[in-house]
Formats: structure tokens, sequence, C-alpha cells
């Protein structure tokens, strides 16, 4: 007899919500026993199709995470029983190794009934991650495999979001895959001397991962709305698993207050509307609220790092009433403290046009023109290429009223921009100069 | 007697794309090798086939990264064969090998 209309959305939904929220988890606790990644994700993807069926005869369980991992276990263990003999001659390299007999029993406990508290499945998702963004896979390798293997994402719409085709992304994360076996990459938490540049990595990988979806290189606006959301999903879950590590939750509030503006960084035309000229009656409050909240909790306790810092200034435009009323100098002094802690040419950028608010144009010009003197002689070239360099300038010769000079900045900003959105917002700037 | 480290270079996309009989045919030549380098008196210390280069990973200070160390004024300067219990262990290792102005590759040994 078939379902009624409305309980197979329900079941459609609840399986929808479970792939969102306990994919990382179903797969992390598989992997430790199908010892291989590939054989782990389409047990998983089993487990996922086998509840649409199971769960519209039976209902929606207590624990849809618990009933997905024991359900993809089961199947793991199965075909690693009857394919033992044909497997790759490099599974995952998984620690510590499990007994089989012992997991056996485990799962058959799990069945009878160890559902409601989970605490009978040990939470893998650490393990899963710091293995995905491990450095001696590539930082596209690591941004594809956290996308696919934490996030669940298909391997299309990886490929749509960073604009490459189906089959090079596909190529990319096999390549990686036979990377972590061949290589043996242990699938493991670093320990503790290792966990700093390891979390760095980790980190580093979910901002990428936003800003990818938050810049909107070349438009394909969908997809990258959906990375935005990802990264603070990634964020969310790093802070529950490492509720310790201040980076974590810095990471997390800079995140959340970025995003807080960015039903405001457009327009209703989808032109790019500057920090300067937003409504800040579109920020999301809520967002704020809570960014401002973890920014607190990650300042606190000996220097700060680098995500704190930055969601530290975050906090302060989120706060400000105008951008006139910025609090530019205290802006200034955060990003004299990130120079410390994370040195790099764009943070100095970044500080020019702080300056130029606490100080007026010319001293933002000034730091400027240092910058780019480090270019012209190669002591530091990394702003090479680098579009917000010209359109800094561009804005405070502007501002001073230097017509041809901004005009010449802004036609060199221009030939570095692809993106659709800051293309047209700087020929506005440009038509604007008269 | 003095000892030798021969290196081979080949063609690893020509490797990717080699039928079974060919790897065989290879297979047959290295034994073959070995008889060759006793007829002439030498002697194979030991030696080995290494994975494809995408499993390889460069340290050149304290900075990791995938792929095979990218050699422009720097030529291979000497080698150790280590056993480690996995990845981050071994490239642990690679980073105390003493170097002057250079780097180290790890490349998994192919197990057959």
């Amino acid at each position: 007899m078939p379902e009624p209309q409305g309980a197979a959305d329900e079941v459609r939904s609840a399986v929808a919500d479970a792939h969102r929220r306990e994919w990382a988890f179903v797969l992390a606790a598989t992997v430790r026993v199908a010892g291989d990644l590939d054989l782990a994700e389409e047990c998983v993807q089993d487990a996922y199709l086998a509840a649409l069926d199971a769960w519209t005869r039976q209902g929606v369980p207590n624990s849809p995470g618990a009933w997905l991992t024991t359900t993809a276990r089961r199947r793991a263990l199965d075909l690693y029983r009857r394919q033992q003999a044909l497997r790759n001659k490099l599974p995952l390299l998984v620690e510590p190794e499990p007994s089989h007999g012992a997991l056996d029993d485990e799962l058959d406990s799990e069945f009878v009934g160890r559902f409601g508290d989970g605490g009978a499945i040990p939470d893998d998702r650490l393990r899963l991650v710091f293995t995905c963004c491990h450095p001696a896979l590539g930082v596209e390798a690591q941004i594809a495999l956290t996308l696919r293997l934490v996030c669940g994402l298909t391997t299309r719409q990886i490929a749509d979001a960073f604009l490459v085709s189906e089959a090079t992304m596909a190529a990319r994360v096999t390549r990686a895959k036979k990377k972590i076996a061949a290589a043996r990459i242990p699938y493991r938490v670093p320990e503790t001397n290792e966990l700093p540049d390891r979390l760095r990595a980790v980190l580093s990988v979910v901002h990428l991962v936003y800003t990818t979806g938050h810049t909107d290189p070349t438009g394909a606006e969908l997809m990258q709305r959906e990375l935005a959301q990802r990264a603070i999903d990634l964020a969310r879950m790093l802070l529950k698993l490492m509720p310790d590590e201040r980076e974590v939750r810095g990471l997390l509030a800079l995140l959340l207050l970025t995003d807080a503006r960015e039903k405001a960084r457009t327009d209703a035309a989808g032109r790019l509307v500057l920090l300067e000229d937003q409504d800040r009656t579109l920020w999301n409050q809520e967002q704020i609220k809570e960014g401002s909240f973890l920014v607190t909790e990650a300042l606190r306790g000996g220097q700060p790092g680098r995500y704190a810092l930055q969601a530290a200034i975050a906090a302060l435009h989120s706060e400000a009433p105008t951008y006139s009323g910025t609090d530019w100098p205290q802006i200034v002094r955060l990003y004299d403290v990130l120079m410390c802690v994370w040195p790099s040419s764009v943070v100095a950028l970044n500080r020019a046009a702080a300056c130029a608010m606490a100080d007026g144009p010319e001293a933002g010009l000034a730091e400027i023109a240092e910058l780019e003197r480090h270019l012209d002689d190669k002591r530091d070239t990394s702003l090479a290429g680098y579009r917000y360099l010209p359109a800094a300038k561009a804005d405070l010769l502007r501002r001073l009223g230097r017509r041809d000079e901004a005009a010449q900045a802004y036609q060199e900003a221009l030939a570095l921009t692809e993106g659709a959105v800051e293309r047209e917002f700087i020929l506005r700037r440009l038509a604007g100069l008269g | 007697m003095a000892e030798y480290m021969i290196l081979i270079f080949d063609d690893e996309a020509t490797w990717a794309a080699a039928a079974q009989d060919e790897f065989d045919r290879m297979l047959t030549a290295h034994n073959r090798f070995a008889e060759q380098v006793v007829e002439l008196g030498g002697k194979i210390v030991s030696g080995h086939a290494l994975q494809p280069s995408p499993t390889a990973t460069s340290i050149r200070g304290d900075v990791v990264t995938d792929g095979p160390f990218a050699e422009t004024k720097e030529a291979l300067g000497g080698y150790y064969l280590v056993e480690a219990e996995d990845l981050d262990k071994a490239l642990a290792i690679g980073k105390l090998v003493p170097v002057l102005n250079g780097g180290v590759e790890v490349r998994p040994i192919m197990v057959f």
C-alpha cells in the first residue's frame, strides 16, 4: 500500500536532515570498520538509501545518526569479511587496529538498543578531519576531501563550487585518497606536540571553504552560498569537539561576524556594496551577538591567535553605529597585534586602509606606498597581482580628489579582477570619477 | 670494493598504462639484472621500487608540501632507507635529516 504523501515527505526530510547533521559522524565511525575510505563511503551511502525505505516502513528512529552508523558499519563489516582476499593491498592506516571480533560484539550490542545516549559509538570525526587536512596533501586536495568526506557533498557539487569539471575534481579526490593509503597517512588525531601545526592546517581549510563561498570570484552563487554555510557548520563542529582550542572559537566568531553582513554586501540588483555604504539594519544581529560573545572568550588567556584578532576587528565593525563612527584607532591597534602573530602583506594592506580612516587618506597612502616599494624591489612579492592593492590605493586617491591617479589605479585593479560583481563595482567607481 | 647507488628514472605514465604481461616482463628483467650483477662480480646491497611520485611529500625547513622535491639548483645528495610506523613518523624523521641548503623527499616504498 502506498504511503500517504505527507509521511513520505517527512521521511525524505528526516533523511536529508540526517545527511546534513550526521554524515561526518556516520562516515568517521564507519571508516574504522572498513579500513578504507572508498569502502566506507559506499557503505554510508547505502545506509542513507536503506534509511529511506526502512524509516518509511518503521518510522524515523529516535536517533537517526545511531541507526545510520550501525547500518553502515554492519555493511562494512560484511563487505570486509567477504572481500578480505580481494581487498586493496594498501588499506587505510587505522589506529588502534580494531579487533574485528570485538567489533562484532560491539555492533551486536548496539543493535539491541544502546541507541539513545550515543555513547556506544566512538566519535571519530576529528580523526576524519585531521586525515582530510593532512599537510602532506595539497591544499586543494585537503579542501576537496573535507567537503566530500566531512560535509558529504558530491563530487559534482564540489566541482561546481570550484568551477572545475566533475572529472577534474574526481581525479583530485582519487589521487588524494591513493596518497593517504600508499603513504600511510594515519587515521588519527595528532599528538599534542604536532597539534598546533596540524590544527592550523584544519582551520585554514575551513576558512578557505568560507572565503570561496563568500567572495564569489566568478559568480556561481548558489553553490558558493552553500559553501559559506558549510564552513560555519564545520567550525561549529570543531568547536564542539575541541572546546578548549581558542583559535577554533576565534574562527567560528570570525565566520559568524563576516557572514552576518552577507545580506548587506550586495544590493537588490546584485551589485557590491562596500562596508562603508552598507545598510547596517540588514546585518544579522543574532549572528553578531553570538560572534561577539565568542570573540570575548577567544581573546581571553594569553596571546590571542590570528582568527581571534581578525574576529575582534570584525566585531568592532559590527558594533559601530556607522562607518565613520567606528573605533578606527582601536582597529589599527588590533592590526598591529595581528602583524605580530601573522605577519603578512595582506594584513599590512588592511592596516593601511584602517590608518586612512584613523589618521586620514594621506597616512593610508603612505603605508601603501611602502608596500609597493617592497613589491618593486622584490623584498616581498606576496602582493604581486593582488587586486585589492590597487583597489585600496584607488579608493584613497579618490577620497583625496586625485582623479587621474585614482582612475589609473582602478584600471589596474580591473585588470586583475575576474568576478562579475567586483568588476561592476570598479566600473561604477571609474564612471563616478567623471 | 666501493659502493654505488644506482637511481632509476622512468616514465610514470608508461608504467601506469602498462599491461600485466609488460609488468611481468619487467619483473623478469629485474631478476635477470640481479644475476648479471653477480656475473660482473658485483653485489646488490638493497633495491626497491618506489610508489609513484604523487605519493611523495617534500620537506624544506619545517614546511611540508605535497609532491616530489622540485629541484631547481639542488641535486640528489644522499638517501636513507628508514622504517617508520606511518607517514607522520616518517616526516618527523625526514625533518631531522641534516641539510645545508635544500630539503628531503619522503616517498613510500612499493610493497609487492
